[in-house]
This record gives structure tokens, sequence and C-alpha cells, in this order.
């Protein structure tokens, strides 16, 4: 095998699953499962061997040098264009691949956690219709997603943004017989449409200031200060558009709860560990933009925070298992963006990539969970069950420790980064108050997460007796993933240990290339000014760790030890229980503004279209020609059958008196002769007679 | 007033007065008489030009043959009841108008050169007799005519008989 | 010596008159005979000018005229025989079957 084999063929990690896919889709139906099952499973983890390969072979280069790219083709040739500054570019968008160390950190995410979770699947969905179809679109899924990952173009990373978005529509809509999960797939494909636009338009306004659409050209461009500010923050703010769609943000995340409607699998792979994570590794890949944008920074900030209180709130009076997951996922992903608001990119990545492991962890768990309680999703009806399904209680107990960000599982280290990059930010007020949101919302987030293992696994069993005699244990494939993931909760954070407790933040370092201003000598400067640690960086972290425990004693108090008294409290304070149970009316809201009114615009446009189009264009058009035919019909009988008939009417009227000549007499013919006779003769003596005339009248 | 003069005037009025008065008789048979006598004047008036054979074939032909088969056509048709009828057209004020002005077109004419029509120009008198002359002419020059007109007078023959033939 | 423009004259004379005939009567017969008048006027002036010009071709162009003359007065008259045994009428007035 020759030397960089891996990152030669780095355009193969999106084939596999797509030609497994693409198998599917031609022969899927016949065949058995099991064969099912080994096709595509084994291609996504055909492709993880892939990424491993080509992130080893990446890193064995020197620092500088770790950018791989293979381009397959030419895929948009479109030749000269004139910038808005007046330069002449040659545009092409490639069909091209790019390895650097944040796509990396990309794949090995995207791969690892993927296969994990098609692993998982086989067990799961064993027993369900459509197996094929199931996996045939996990494995779009994964073509898309890695296309998006792995793009070198915004263009192509636009494609993979679209795959996914198709593929979560699908995958959502999987039980499609249900009204419930139809109507999911199509809110998620609708919302995500609307930051899609957003997404275009940052697209069309970077091509018409840059001229092209290649990261690795565009960099040095922005650098060199090809725009003004004002121009940068509309960009940057109409990216975010798309990634407030795709990542689940204020105002585009109502589609995440729904989405739950899906498979557990589908949940844990598209709206946990990757797809939702597009609109973060869309950020961050687009950092240079975002740091010439402080306003779009500040605005990022706002709204990641915001989200991830928002949400933590909603999922604080949840009753579905899933549902508190899904809350809890556009929480933290609020995190992420809070994290690359203040500038802490690598730190955004970090908590997506622990993030990923947990997540699914959780939601794997759920899974059995729900598995074992034969399809119950309430956690109201369940209790007591660490004993009947230990190694789904215990890995999932491990999970919820991580996301709580208890040390020194990985939750902890990416969390804490991320509120310390907030609250050490020079600056005013503002940034203190983002980490204090922060830091309430990781409160709430260990008080709900344990609200959820607490009611789920301890406490008195409400189970219905009917599912009791059912609990059983999931099959090996499903508890040997959960095992793995628990394993990656808990060390998957050792690579980003801060310096400040002895670390060597290896991710970090790895990553610091990616963002612009931190490569080389400059990240070596900061390393420096780092090497001081600042007191309050622990006295945070403390406190952190508190809130963490304090929301945990409290979940337990409230639901183990204490378990009527949740259900006072909701009683008492029901205006504020039923509002943060009814998701603030959010989707009452949105349904009344924008979708009842969208409809109505329909319903007025079609009876425009009735009324008016086809009323003026149809039934007019044909009034008009039946009013043009009566004037032709008009014209053709009185003026060109009149003209015909008058002609006759001449012929006629002359005839009149012309044939009286026809007496029948000959003497009368006779004297017409002689008549006639009398003319020539006068005719050939006229000018003699004239003469004479004259001679005579002088 | 010389005799040629004196023949002239006398053929001449007779001429006229008998077509004159041919045209006015009620009779038919009366107006043929007088067109006889306006031939027969008109014969001499021949003469007076030194016709002699057309002299004699006027008065043969055109009196003899032509003139008998009208007499007896008159005959053969009732004139009793045409008798009583009116004998002249409604248009015969009109008919006359232009007539005369028609005559007057042609006199206006012949007035207008009559310069040329003086007399004739003195000619010495050929030795050949008229009668030789015009069967000298009339066989030699004019033969292909001559011809013509017997096949003319052999149409008009076979005509006459046809048109006038009872069909039974 | 009579000037060759009497004889004019007098042929145009004989001329008219044959032309009223012509016009003027109702009787066929008489009609026909009137043309006779007229065919007789121009043999007038064909001799005249045979004289005049002292050929003789005006003299055989006469005879002609007259051979001419008697072969239409020959089928005239038959005509004249068959339109009375049909109609028993020899006015030309009456005989307007040609009419509109």
């Amino acid at each position: 095998m020759p030397t960089e084999y891996f990152l030669q063929h780095i355009w193969l990690i999106p084939l596999f699953p797509l030609a497994t896919a693409f198998l599917m889709l031609l022969i899927g139906r016949q065949l058995p499962n099991k064969a099912v099952s080994v096709l595509c499973v084994g291609s996504v983890g055909v492709s993880f061997v892939y990424s491993a390969g080509a992130f080893l072979q990446l890193i064995a280069r020197p620092v500088e040098q770790r950018v791989a790219e293979v381009v397959l083709f030419d895929w948009v040739p479109a030749g000269p264009f004139q910038t808005a500054g007046g330069v002449v570019k040659d545009f092409v968008a490639e069909w091209g691949l790019l390895l650097d160390p944040l796509s990396a950190v990309m794949i090995l995410v995207v791969t690892g956690v993927g296969f994990l979770i098609h692993f998982y699947s086989i067990g799961y969905m064993g027993h369900e219709g459509g197996y094929y179809r199931f996996f045939g679109y996990m494995n779009l899924f994964m073509f898309s997603m890695l296309t998006l990952v792995m793009a070198n173009n915004l263009l192509l990373m636009f494609v993979g943004w679209e795959g996914v978005g198709l593929c979560s529509y699908l995958l959502i809509g999987f039980y499609f017989l249900r009204k419930s999960a139809a109507d999911a797939g199509k809110k998620a494909f609708i919302v995500n449409r609307i930051g899609d636009a957003g997404f275009l338009l940052g697209i069309f306004l970077i091509i018409s200031l840059f001229g092209t659409v290649k990261f690795t050209e565009l960099s040095p461009l922005i650098a060199a200060g090809g725009a003004t500010t004002s121009q940068m923050t509309a960009i940057a703010l109409l990216l975010f558009v798309g990634a407030t769609g795709k990542s689940a943000q204020i105002p585009l995340y109502v589609w995440l709860p729904d989405a739950m409607e899906g498979p557990t699998p589908v949940s844990a792979l598209i709206h946990a560990a990757t797809m939702v994570t597009a609109g973060v590794y869309m950020v961050v890949r687009n950092n240079a933009i975002y740091q010439q944008a402080p306003m779009a920074m500040e605005t990022v900030a706002i709204i990641g925070a915001l989200t991830a209180i928002f949400a933590a709130s909603m999922g604080l009076v949840q009753n579905d298992i899933k549902r508190v997951l899904a809350y809890s996922t556009i929480s933290q992903l609020g995190y992420m963006f809070l994290a690359c608001g203040v500038g802490a990119y690598i730190a955004g990545i970090f908590h997506l990539m622990t993030h990923a492991f947990f997540k699914a962890l959780l939601f794997l768990g759920s899974g059995s969970v729900i598995h074992a309680m034969s399809g119950e999703q309430d956690m109201r009806k369940m209790g007591a069950l660490w004993t009947k399904i230990p190694t789904t209680a215990k890995t999932m107990f491990v999970g919820a420790l991580a996301i709580a960000g208890i040390p020194p599982l990985a939750g902890f280290f990416s969390k804490d980064e991320i509120l310390w990059k907030t609250f050490s930010r020079e600056g005013e007020l503002f940034f203190k108050l983002l980490w204090v949101t922060g830091a309430i919302t990781a409160a709430m987030t260990a008080f709900y997460m344990f609200r959820l293992v607490n009611m789920t696994f301890f406490g008195k069993s409400r189970v219905d007796h009917e599912v009791e005699h059912h609990i059983h244990e999931s099959p090996r494939t499903m508890t040997y993933v959960l095992v793995a993931l628990a394993a990656l909760s808990v060390i998957g954070g050792w690579v980003g240990i801060p310096a400040a407790l002895g670390g060597g933040n290896q991710f970090e370092h790895f990553l610091a290339p990616v963002i612009a201003g931190q490569g080389g000598e400059a990240h070596a400067a900061a390393g420096v000014a780092e090497a001081h640690h600042d007191p309050m960086e622990y006295l945070l972290m403390v406190v952190s760790v508190a809130l963490a425990l304090g929301g945990i004693w409290l979940a337990r108090f409230l639901y183990v030890q204490r378990a009527e008294l949740p259900e006072r409290m909701a009683a008492s304070w029901k205006g504020l229980y039923q509002l943060l149970y009814r998701k603030y009316y959010m989707d009452e809201i949105y349904d009344a503004v924008f979708v009842n009114r969208t409809k109505d615009l329909g319903t007025t446009l079609s009876a425009f279209d009735a009324t008016v189009i086809d009323g003026i264009g149809v039934d007019g058009a044909a009034w008009f020609t039946r009013f043009t035919s009566k004037i032709s019909i008009w014209w053709d009988t009185w003026i060109v059958d009149g003209l015909v008939n008058l002609t006759a009417i001449v012929v006629r009227m002359m005839s009149y008196p012309t044939r009286l000549v026809q007496t029948g007499v000959v003497g009368n013919y006779a004297l017409l002769i002689v008549l006639g006779l009398l003319f020539l003769l006068g005719y050939s003596l006229r000018n003699p007679v004239q003469n004479l005339l004259q001679n005579v009248l002088r | 007033m010389s005799l040629d003069q004196i023949f002239f005037y006398f053929f001449g009025g007779i001429a006229i007065l008998g077509a004159v008065l041919t045209v006015t008789r009620r009779n038919p048979v009366h107006s043929a008489v007088f067109l006889i006598t306006a031939l027969l004047a008109t014969a001499g008036i021949f003469l007076l030009q030194r016709a002699e054979f057309l002299f004699a074939a006027q008065i043969i032909l055109y009196v003899g043959g032509i003139m008998v088969l009208f007499i007896f056509v008159i005959m053969l048709v009732d004139i009793d009841v045409a008798l009583r009828r009116v004998q002249f057209t409604r248009q015969r004020w009109v008919a006359l108008l232009l007539a005369l002005v028609l005559g007057a077109q042609v006199a206006l004419a012949l007035w207008m050169g009559r310069a040329g029509f003086r007399l004739p120009p003195a000619r010495p008198a050929s030795t050949e007799g008229n009668t030789e002359l015009i069967g000298r002419v009339l066989f030699q020059s004019y033969m292909l005519p001559f011809e013509i007109a017997s096949i003319l007078l052999l149409v008009a023959l076979v005509g006459a008989v046809m048109m006038a033939k009872r069909k039974t | 010596m009579i000037p060759t423009s009497h004889y004019l004259f007098l042929s145009l004379m004989m001329l008219t008159v044959g032309i009223i005939g012509v016009l003027t009567r109702r009787n066929v017969i008489i009609i026909l005979m009137s043309i006779e008048l007229i065919l007789n006027a121009v043999n007038i002036n064909l001799v005249a000018f045979s004289r005049h010009f002292g050929t003789v071709d005006g003299q055989i162009f006469a005879l002609f005229v007259i051979t001419a003359a008697a072969a239409e007065a020959a089928v005239g008259l038959g005509i004249i025989i068959a339109f009375f045994r049909n109609r028993e009428t020899v006015l030309a007035d009456e005989m307007d079957l040609l009419k509109w």
C-alpha cells in the first residue's frame, strides 16, 4: 500500500455507504435481512476504517502540511465571473473533498458513531418492516453527511446539507402510515428549508464578493480584507440562518422535538450526533468570516445561550423519554453555538464530539428501555427498572453523568471549556451574563437528566402489569454498542484536558490551524500566554461541578425520595407548569402566525386562480374568442358576402334597363346599327366638322 | 342643257321618286311596282355611264328575277290583314331623324371632297366593247370571285327551297 | 358631262331613302325592298367611280352585288314565307319572340 494511501482515497469514504444505499434502492427488497445488515453496516464500517487511516496519515504529516485535497471533477465550471469589486475570476465549483484537522475530526465522529448506531439498528429494527429501506436511507444519510463535512467548497457542502435534510425527512417519516410521523417529517423539511434559503443567500453574497466558493481560496481573500464589515456581517448572519434551521436553534428549532416520531436510531444518529451538528461545523468552517463580523458573532452567542436555557426549561417537565432528550439536544447545540459566538470555535467542536458520544448513548439507551417496555415511552409509566435491565441502566447512568458535566467524564471538559472561554472573554458584562445563562442551563441539564434516570430506573415501579411481564434486556448487538459508547463518554474528553488541569489539550492544538489567526506562531504565542493559569478558571470549574451535583441531588430528592412532590408543585404552579409543558405554546404561535397565514395565502391564491385567472384568462379568452368570431361573422356576412352580393345586385340593376334593349323587334336593332354607324362617321369627321363650325361661328 | 344632263335628271328623278314611293305605299304590290320603276331608272343611269352590260343585267336580273320573286311572295303572303294595320313603326320619327343626320354626314363628306369628283378625266375610247371587256376581266382576273358567287347562288337556291318548303 | 359628284349625291339620296324605309316600315316585305334600294344605291356609286377612274372593276363589283342581292332576296323571302306559315303575320313588330 503506497504511503498516504488513505489520504489519496478520502473520496471513497462517502462512496461506500452511497454504493450500499444505491444497492438497497435497486435490489434491497429481495435481499434477506442478514445480507442487508452485512452490506449496509459493513460499508459504514469500511468508511470508518478509511477515515481512521486518513486521520493517522494526516497527523503523520508536519503541522503546517495537514491539508489533503482530492478533486474528483469540475462540477460547475461556470467560467469568467465579475465580482462586485470588479475583479474578473474564473468561477469553478469542484466536486472536491478536503481533509484537514476539522474535517478529520468530523469524519471520525460521523463514521465512528454512525457505525455503532448502524450496528445497534440491526437489533433494534430487526423485527420491523422495511428493514432494507431503513438501512438504505441511513446509508444515504451517511453519504450526504460525509459529503457535507468533507466538501472543499460551499456549494458541495450545500449538496450534502440538502441531502441530510432529505434523509432526515425520509427517516423521520419512516413509519409513514402514521399521520403524526408523516407530519413531523414534513415539518422538519419545511423548517429546514427556511434556513436553507438564508444559507443560499449567504453563498450568493460570497460568490458575488469573492468570486469563489472554495475554502482554501476564500481564507486568504478574507484575511486580505476583501469586503467591508457590514458585508461580512450580512454573510455571517445569512449563513447562521441556515445553521439555525439545520441545528435547531431559535427560531427554527420546532421540528426537532417532533422528529422523535422516527425510529430511535434515527434520533440518535441524525438528531443528536451528526446532522444537527452540521450547523456548528459550517460556522466553524467559515470562522474566518465570523471573525471579521463581531456583531454576527455576538448574535450567534446570544441565540446559542438563549436556545440553551430555553430548551432546557422545556425539558424539565416533559414526560416522553425521547422528548426530554430532544430538548436536551437543542440545549446542548445552543452551547456549541455559544462557544462559536465567543470565539471558542475549537471548544464548540470539542463539545460536538463529546455530545455525539453521550447523546447517542442516551438515545440508544432510551431505545433499549422502550424496547424492553414493549413500546412504552412515557416515563410516568416506568420506574425501578435498574435491576431489570441492568446494562441499559448502567450505561445510561454513565451518559447522564457525562452530560451533567461530572469530571472526569467527557462532558465536563468540553462544557467547562466553553463556559471558561465565555467568562474569560475580555470586555463587558455581556459575556458574564452569557456565562450565567450557561451555568444555569448546566444546572438544569443535570436536573432534568437525572430526573429522567430516576423516573425510569429508580423509585417505585409504575409499570403496567401487562408490560411488566415482558421486560427483558436488549440483545447483545444493542448492549455492546451501549457499552462502547459509555466507554467513549468516559474517555472521550481526555484529548482535550486543558492546560490548567495539567493536560496537554491535544485537541486544541490539533484543530488550531483551522482557525483563522491561530495557526502556527500565533497559536504558540497564545499558548505561552495561557501558561499563566487564571485562578478564575479553577473557581469556575468548581462552580460548574457544584451546580451539576446540585442538580443531581435535587432530581434525586424530587423523584426518588419525595416522589409525590413534583405533582404537588405542578399543581400549585399550574400556570408556569403549563407554560413549560406546552412548550411556551411556540408551536401554536407558529401555526397561527406562519403556517395558517401561508395556508390562507394558498387559499386566496387558489381562489384568485379560479376566479381571476380562470375567469379572465380562460373564460375571458373564450368570451373574447366568441366575441371576435361574432365580429368575423358580421364581417363575413355583411362585408365580404355583401361585396359579392353587391356585385350581383349591381349587375341585376344594370341588367334591368339593359335587357329592355332586347325588344326582339328587328327594326329596333336596325336602328341601333344606324346609330352606331352615325357615331363612327361622326368620329371620323370630327376635325372637318370642328373646322366648319369654327368657320361658321366666326 | 346638254343631253347628258337631261337624261341624268330624268333618270335620277324617277329613281328618287320611285324610291320614295316604294317606302311610303301601303299596299306592298304598289311598293313593288314603284321599286321596279326605280330599278329601271337605275338601269338608265347605268346606261348613261356607258355600262351597257350592267344596264342589261340590272333589268334582267333585278327586275326580271328578283322583283318577280317579290311579287310571288307578296301573293303567297296574306296581305289583307296587314293592309289594315298601321304601316309605320313606332320609332319612325327617331329613325327619320337619324337617317337624315346620317345622310347629312355623308353629304358633308362628299361636299368637302367635291373638288375631287369633278369631271372624269378624258380618256381615249377603248376599242373593246363594254360587254367584251367585262367578260374578259370577269373570267380572267375575277375568276375566283365568280366561282364563289356561283356557290353562293347554289347555297341560296338550296336555302330558299328549304325555307319555303312545306314541312309535311 | 355630268360630274361624278352628281351621281354620288344621287346614290346618297337613294341610300337615305332606303335606310328610312328599313327603319320605318313594319311590313317586312317592304323592308326587304328597301334593302334592295340600298343595294342599288351602292351599285350607282360603284358604277360612278368605275366611270371616274376608267376601270371596269366597279362594274364587276356591281355585278356581284346584284348576285348577292338575288341570293339574299331569295333566302329572305323563303324565311318570310316560313314565318308567315307559323305566325300568320308579316309585320316586323310582331316578330318579337326573342325579346326579353
